[in-house]
């Protein structure tokens, strides 16, 4: 198609069309950017512990669960353990329920509740988060720990 | 040099040319999704945290693909009509709309019933999930908007405007979940890199998407090939096509 030769009109229409686009692209691209913090879904461990996140009021909080560091309790359903994002911050997580199918150490999860000031953050719900590298058991077993991406939490800037 | 895009734009030869065409595909696409809902069901392998539930992704991730997809392809249509003012675009643009509804209340049915025993919800505010949500609803407003204009006939162009609009959503759900915190995990499939999954689990998937693509083709093909004899009843051609059939 030549632009060139396209009836004046035409040409006209098409032009009118890619502003009405790029308006709309520019004003969305500014509201998102604007609404960035609210479209997160959850603050991440670093985050919580540079005061990012507000205290005492529901939010949520992002990240793997440490390896060992779950505590289960003997007497009822409350769950202690630390999230991290890999990168040398954890925020301590205290949960009293049901734990859906995939958590596990290692598992990425986002939960809601409040952050005490003390730091610790009391869970009223705790969702697994999981990745695209969907993989046949038999492959999980013979790739070592470490070769699965599943161990990386992605931490966008 | 744009010859052939006129004639196409000629209701005429289009419903001639797509009477070839309809009953192919849509045995193809009823082959294709079939066989292929086999292997998928059956054979290819569960995933080793989810178990068999991540089958629900062999419907999902085509039918997220084909709502997006149809949009772009909508969006497209109406261009063309707004431009070159070719009825037949803007039919085409009508055509898609029930069909991209359907396939993106399929998503998001598909994906609160993936959710729930994997993440622990049904549904989440986050950016992947609101967004495809916003495609559904810019797809219903699409229906309404023509519904409400077709007796003035300014719908094409209040219709065109609005899916040119609406286009915008479509980069928000590609890359919301590398803009943003979200629950939803990336892109399974990539344009630049290998899938994230082995060969056994993305080749029936890939088969999947194209057996949505034809599904798509075929039942917009029967959705135009009715406008077109609606819009064009009062002509001799039609006349005679109803006569001889």
């Amino acid at each position: 198609m030549k632009f060139g030769t396209m009836k004046p009109h035409r040409r006209e229409r098409l032009l009118l069309i890619l502003f009405v686009l790029a308006a709309a692209g520019s004003s969305i691209a500014f509201v998102l950017m604007a609404l960035n913090d609210n479209i997160n879904l959850f603050y991440s461990p670093q985050q919580i512990l540079s005061g990012e996140a507000p205290t005492n009021r529901v939010i949520r909080a992002g990240g793997m669960v440490l390896e060992g560091s779950v505590i289960r309790s003997s007497k009822d359903l409350e769950v202690r353990f630390l999230i991290s994002d890999m990168k040398g911050s954890s925020v301590p997580i205290v949960y009293r329920g049901i734990l859906p199918d995939l958590f596990r150490e290692g598992q990425g999860i986002i939960s809601k509740g409040k952050l005490e000031e003390t730091g610790t953050f009391i869970a009223t719900e705790v969702l697994a988060k999981h990745d695209e590298n969907y993989m046949p058991p038999e492959l999980a077993e013979v790739l070592p720990k470490t070769h699965r991406k599943n161990g990386e939490w992605k931490v966008k800037e | 040099m744009l010859g052939w895009f006129h004639k196409l734009g000629s209701p005429k030869l289009f419903f001639e040319i797509s009477t070839r065409w309809q009953n192919p595909i849509t045995a193809l696409s009823v082959l294709v999704i079939g066989g292929c809902a086999f292997w998928c069901l059956l054979f290819a392998p569960a995933d080793y945290q989810q178990g068999h539930a991540v089958r629900i992704m062999y419907i999902h991730v085509p039918a997220a693909i084909l709502a997006q997809s149809g949009y772009i392809f909508m969006a497209l249509c109406s261009a063309v009509y707004l431009i070159w003012n070719i009825k037949l675009a803007d039919w085409a643009a009508k055509s898609v709309a029930p069909l991209g509804a359907s396939l993106s209340f399929l998503v998001l049915i598909t994906g609160s019933i993936w959710g729930k025993p994997t993440w622990g919800a049904w549904w989440v505010w986050d950016a992947r999930l609101t967004s495809t949500l916003v495609l559904l609803l810019l797809y219903l407003g699409m229906i309404a908007l023509r519904g409400a204009l077709e007796e003035k006939g300014t719908d094409g162009r209040a219709c065109g405007i609005l899916a040119i609009v609406g286009l915008v959503n479509i980069p928000i759900i590609k890359f919301s979940v590398d803009w943003w915190f979200t629950l939803h995990q990336p892109a399974s499939f990539k344009l630049t890199e290998q899938p994230a999954m082995p060969l056994e689990m993305w080749l029936p998937l890939l088969i999947m998407v194209i057996g949505y693509y034809l599904f798509f083709f075929s039942v917009w093909i029967y959705r135009i090939r009715n406008e077109i004899l609606i819009r064009e009843k009062k002509t001799a051609w039609v006349k005679s096509w109803a006569g001889s059939s």
